[in-house]
């Protein structure tokens, strides 16, 4: 619905924020340039695990250029060598002790400029005596294996916690009772967000007014400045974060790194602005990861494929330290109890058991919509797993067990209250998309001319929009959001958020939402976000949680700005306000809709002729507390072919089709899929954090860790299904995520899916040619 | 590390005068031509060269692709683009042109240089792989003057030519065109390098493989010739026996290591799989039918 | 060393050090932010600018040795009135998120259509392979390209 002048929500309106990145006029963290600026690198350990007896700094300290040599010791002394973690763990900003990873940080250097800081790099001379690291997982709780955080009070083991949810017995007996049950083993691996820009911080603290600045590459700078204040002990109404351009985040700049801490500690002692931006390796092999779970799925179900039981079995690798997001303490896995996922399933249970290990930390990150990743990627293959048990299509089996939209709102046996889901619509479209008829007859012919080709299915609902705040908060901070909109005398407008896109697209999406309310183009609402001095205060944008958020706030907001308006309309109008009707910018009487009044000039008229008893101006703010999670679901299919002679992998076709209700931007929600399809099918096929016995990281650059070229990903196929959400005042879900969700098992379910008549049931991530391969040649299949 | 140490810096305005600078400085001095090798390198320090003798100003000496009574040579200077564009290449030296599709990406393609490529000694590196196939030679300048070397004789180990430190390799003959050639290279992805390649270059005679080179790379701790996949193939007619027992031979006599790419099993395996290919494919296009570029 | 280099049409003069990376010239010396940096090795394209009219990687490159030679910049492919289409072409088909790939792809497809004014598909794919999105998918940034061949080669298109 386009207006006479410009866009409204629906339209594919093309993007405001364009302009500046097109030109090179992006204003990103590495961009910004103080006066007296200093520069900064970081002395990283060689070592996993290893006792530090010794920092010698007296060498780099002499280096002509060097301003500064930050140790742990010195951090030690005033009480900043360690910082509280999102996880309510503690991390190191400086080892003082130990190194528990390879890659943490030991040093900060402070220098005229990026190259003189690398040189004093070298100069630094640190006493290591190595201990034996701990590495994989599945030996942190052996008997005898080294202790990582003795740092903690009477610790002796590299337990972090023991978590379980839904029905142990009901599931027990439904496995007991049932007819099939299948069981899988399965790993997904660590891999990395890898933006295309990495993290950094410019900290200027002011001498003279005591006010310390940082720019950051933050997803959420209000929450971070609060963490700052708590941390720091600086006064929070003197810290102003501000945000700017973010070159891309998924989850990789919701932590709180050592660097920034560094760079605001450094600012602060020499009194001039600190920048501090990492290289590609740092952000590879120290800051937060993604995954490293260790599953085990498990279905019970009838011999005609009902299914009777879900329970999955976690281990989970934190790493050093347990740093990763969580949305409060009683979801140590996320949300990964969505794992029932969109099918009826009457008895679920899961448990997960947390370790350390000597590998950075993190977890949470990558699109992962607080571990939703996991627990799609488990249901979804032992879904396959027991189609193949039962010698049924895997698409049947899915279709029987689906949650019906006559069910909707349907409340899952885990708990959670879907907000709407036509699965087996969307599973339809998808299927129409594909010609999966079609296909299934191209497979047989393929397999008859002995080409191996596979088709794979995902079908899933997943979770975002954290959240109500008596469920969900980070570190204490309940996870509302805001919006606050001001309407100038001339009927443009300014919104300020809370949260702060990193490429999604809200300087757009957002005024669309103000202008389908409030009638004003979106053209004319200038979108704010990242400056902490300027927004409201907001948990910022991660797990596709803005628009479910904050742009319900943002509805809120404005319908709150029109009911204002609506009283000037009716002073305006001479008419009771009770008769005043509202349509598409518009402010009629009841009956007379040529006696009416525009928003601007109700706009003008808040400024210029106030009604008696109200105050001037038009604007508002809300803070929104969502009644509950948005549940946005997919169904997406994959063709694959696989070469018999190399054991490479080529995705032919990949068709999604995704439900996120209604659609704001549906070329912005395009574009987001686009997006998570290539980094899912990296995930397939390519990407990977590996680790050696000695701890050595082995993917800490693009040579080693592999992300999807435009030669590696196919055209997508997108279908769309718009089931409006239950209780979003927009009628919206979050999407960004569910391409990421839904992409990595159904490419796995092609591959095993081509490869079945030979007898493989389950292959481990990354599919890579070389593993292939081994599957290829270990059940006879020659070139 | 992130950027380079500090080095001296010299710019040739001759080759005669790289020479000069090679010798006044010794071992620390590097030469620097696209860089696409070296400054990678010199950012993770891990090359750290006193002196760095600039010769990519060059040009007039050493970029060119041409054509001489039936040889082809390659100027050090010339870009891989320049390979993978010229037509000559294309048409009567073709698996040049498939390699360098699958070098790196377009723009390393831009700056990189085939001297770099052939002098760096990559075991991983395609083109000397190709070079091998085409029983090519290179052209030194040293302070001794100017001598030729095989290829075969060129790649003695990883990241070490027969060349003496002083000398600078100045051009890359093909001393003439083989009836048809192929490449083929397995990779994760683009700009990842070889988990296994082979080049092919041969002479078809009486419906006959009369003479075969095969060239392999990153199977090995430097570019291998495979000597008994040839010998396999002479005087043998095509087909799929033949490129059977080819493969087989070539899979023994690579010495491939295992990494994140894959195991021994594998790599030598890829080699059988891509002799047998790439053979094929040479075969095809001396036939005229068939798999054009 | 006193290096003289031709930027966007302006001759800059500056004394740098030999290993100095042409990112850093342009991006610190110059103040001229819009090419990035976004990897170590070679690989991520989000710092190609043109040497003498040729994309290539500015990370892999010594400030010294585009000493008399001429770089473009994203600033200095446009008129600074005008898009070009390339620009224009990210603009509507949405080839961009966060924008910070973008200038690189940018500079690499406008050279890329004035060797190729009509490419495939497959082409435009192959052409762009050197220069890493971890948003898009790429899918938009194809399209982009396709509009731009479309709708005009190095004629300026209005802002």
């Amino acid at each position: 619905m386009a207006m006479a002048e410009g866009h409204t929500l629906g339209d594919r309106m093309p993007r405001k924020e364009d302009g500046r990145f097109i030109r090179g006029r992006g204003h990103y963290v590495d961009d910004v340039r103080l006066p007296g600026m200093l520069h900064s690198a970081i002395l990283r350990s060689p070592f996993a695990h290893a006792r530090i007896n010794g920092v010698d700094v007296s060498a780099a300290l002499e280096l002509p250029g060097v301003h500064a040599v930050i140790t742990g010791k010195d951090l030690d002394e005033q009480g900043l060598a360690w910082m509280p973690t999102l996880a309510g763990d503690t991390q190191a900003v400086l080892a003082t002790d130990k190194v528990r990873f390879q890659g943490q940080e030991v040093a900060f250097v402070v220098a005229d400029d990026r190259y003189v800081a690398q040189d004093a790099l070298e100069l630094i001379e640190v006493d290591y005596e190595p201990l034996d690291p701990v590495v994989d997982s599945r030996k942190a709780l052996d008997e005898g294996a080294p202790v990582i955080r003795d740092d903690k009070e009477g610790k002796e083991d590299n337990f972090i916690f023991f978590w379980d949810a839904g029905d142990k017995e009901a599931t027990e007996k439904a496995f007991e009772e049932a007819e099939v049950t299948v069981r899988q083993e399965m790993f997904y691996p660590r891999i990395h967000p890898a933006p295309m820009e990495t993290c950094g911080a410019v900290a200027d603290y002011d001498v003279s007014t005591g006010e310390m600045t940082i720019y950051m590459t933050s997803q959420a700078p209000h929450a971070h400045r609060t963490l700052f204040a708590i941390v720091s002990g600086l006064p929070e109404h003197q810290i102003r974060i501000i945000s700017p351009d973010i070159g891309g985040g998924f989850g990789n700049k919701v932590p709180i790194y050592p660097g920034y801490v560094c760079a605001a500690v450094a600012s602060l002692v020499l009194g001039r602005p600190v920048k501090w931006m990492e290289s590609r390796s740092e952000n590879l092999m120290s800051t937060s990861f993604a995954r490293d779970y260790h599953m085990v799925g498990e279905i019970a179900a009838n011999k005609d494929g009902k299914i009777l039981g879900i329970r999955s079995t976690i281990l989970a690798n934190h790493g050093a330290f347990d740093a990763h997001a969580q949305p409060g303490e009683q979801y140590p896995t996320g949300f990964f109890p969505i794992f029932t996922s969109c099918y009826d399933v009457p008895a679920a249970y899961a448990e997960a058991t947390g370790v350390y290990t000597n590998r950075a930390p993190g977890g949470i990150a990558y699109r992962c919509s607080f571990r939703v990743t996991e627990a799609i990627y488990l249901t979804e293959r032992t879904m396959d797993v027991l189609a193949d048990e039962l010698g049924m299509d895997p698409v049947e089996l899915r279709r029987k067990n689906f949650v019906k939209k006559e069910q909707m709102p349907f409340v899952s046996v885990m708990g959670w209250e879907y907000d709407g889901g036509d699965y087996e619509g969307a599973l339809q479209e998808a299927l129409r998309i594909a010609g999966y008829e079609e296909l299934l007859e191209e497979q047989k012919k393929a397999r008859e001319e002995g080409r191996i080709m596979g088709i794979g299915v995902t079908t899933f609902t997943e979770i975002v929009g954290a959240g109500p705040g008596k469920k969900c908060h980070i570190a204490g901070i309940e996870m509302f959001d805001a919006a606050e909109l001001r309407v100038h005398p001339t009927g443009k407008a300014i919104l300020k958020l809370g949260v702060k896109s990193q490429g999604q697209g809200h300087e757009t999406t957002f005024a669309q939402i103000v202008a389908g309310e409030l009638g004003i183009p979106a053209e004319n609402v200038e979108v704010r976000e990242g400056d902490t001095d300027n927004t409201p205060f907001g948990l910022g944008t991660y797990g596709s949680r803005s628009t479910p958020v904050c742009g319900a706030a943002t509805a809120v907001v404005t319908r709150k700005v029109r009911e204002k308006a609506k009283k000037i309309a009716a002073h305006l109008l001479e008419a009771a306000e009770g008769d005043i009707e509202y349509e598409g910018g518009r402010f009629f009487v009841k009956g007379s809709p040529d006696r009416a009044k525009t928003m601007d000039e109700v706009a003008f008229a808040a400024y210029t002729n106030v009604p008696e008893g109200e105050e001037a101006g038009l604007e508002g703010v809300t803070y929104y507390d969502p009644p509950e999670m948005t549940y946005p679901f997919g169904a997406y299919l994959c063709v694959v072919e696989i070469d018999k002679g190399t054991g490479q992998v080529e995705v032919k076709r990949f068709i999604a089709v995704d439900d996120c209700g209604v659609r704001i931007n549906p070329t912005i929600v395009d574009g987001q899929v686009h997006g998570g399809l290539a980094q899912g099918i990296g995930t397939a096929l390519m990407e990977v954090i590996d680790f050696d016995e000695e701890g050595n990281h082995l993917n800490s650059s693009f040579m080693d860790y592999l992300i999807p070229t435009s030669m590696e990903v196919p055209k997508y196929e997108l279908g769309e299904f718009v089931t409006p959400s239950t209780h979003h005042p927009l009628g919206a879900r979050g999407v960004a995520e569910s391409p990421t969700v839904g992409s990595p098992s159904t490419v796995v379910n092609a591959v095993v899916d081509a490869l079945s008549p030979y007898g493989v049931r389950n292959i481990d991530m990354p599919l890579t040619p070389a593993r292939i391969w081994e599957l290829l040649r270990e059940h006879g299949v020659e070139a | 590390m992130q950027v380079p140490a500090r080095f001296e810096y010299e710019v040739a305005g001759t080759v005669g005068e790289a020479v000069e600078l090679l010798e006044r400085y010794g071992e620390g001095a590097y030469l620097l031509a696209g860089g696409h090798s070296l400054i990678p390198m010199m950012k993770l320090r891990l090359a750290v060269p006193e002196v760095v003798i600039d010769i990519s100003g060059l040009d007039d000496e050493l970029r060119y692709i041409e054509e001489d009574d039936g040889a082809l040579r390659i100027g050090a200077l010339a870009r891989h683009r320049e390979l993978l564009e010229s037509p000559v290449v294309r048409e009567r030296y073709t698996l040049l042109a498939d390699a360098e599709a699958m070098i790196a990406d377009p723009l390393v393609r831009n700056m990189g240089t085939v001297g770099g490529a052939v002098a760096n000694a990559d075991p991983a590196e395609d083109l000397p792989a190709a070079f091998v196939a085409l029983d090519s030679e290179v052209v030194a300048r040293g302070p001794d003057g100017e001598r030729t070397v095989h290829i075969d004789d060129l790649h003695v180990g990883p990241y070490q030519t027969s060349l003496e430190h002083g000398e600078v390799l100045t051009e890359v003959r093909v001393p003439r065109a083989p009836q048809a050639s192929a490449y083929s290279k397995v990779k994760r992805r683009v700009g990842d390098y070889a988990s296994a390649a082979v080049g092919v270059a041969l002479n078809m005679s009486g419906g006959e493989i009369e003479d075969i080179r095969i060239g392999m790379c990153g199977v090995g701790s430097r570019t291998l010739r495979a000597r008994g996949a040839e010998e396999a193939l002479r005087g043998q007619s095509p087909g799929p026996e033949a490129y059977g027992r080819a493969g087989d031979v070539a899979a023994e006599e690579c010495d491939p290591i295992e990494d994140a790419k894959g195991t021994v099993p594998y790599k030598r395996d890829l080699v059988r799989v891509l002799v047998g290919r790439t053979v094929a494919t040479a075969v095809e296009r001396a036939a005229g039918q068939g798999v054009e570029r | 060393m006193k290096i003289a280099v031709n930027v966007n049409g302006e001759k800059h003069e500056a004394d740098v050090e030999a290993r100095l990376l042409l990112v850093h010239f342009v991006r610190e010396i110059l103040g001229l932010t819009g090419t990035h940096w976004g990897c170590d090795t070679s690989n991520c394209g989000a710092c190609t600018v043109f040497l003498d009219g040729e994309p290539v990687k500015s990370c892999t490159v010594f400030a010294v040795r585009a000493n008399s030679h001429e770089v473009t910049t994203i600033e200095g492919i446009w008129s600074g009135t005008e898009l070009t289409p390339v620009q224009e072409g990210f603009h509507v088909e949405h080839g961009l998120q966060c924008g910070f790939c973008t200038p690189g792809v940018i500079m690499t497809a406008t050279a890329f259509l004035e060797r190729n004014p009509d490419p495939t598909e497959e082409e435009i794919r192959e052409a762009i392979s050197g220069n890493l999105c971890r948003c898009t998918g790429y899918e938009n940034i194809v399209k982009a390209v396709q509009w731009a061949a479309k709708n005009g080669r190095t004629q300026e298109v209005g802002a």
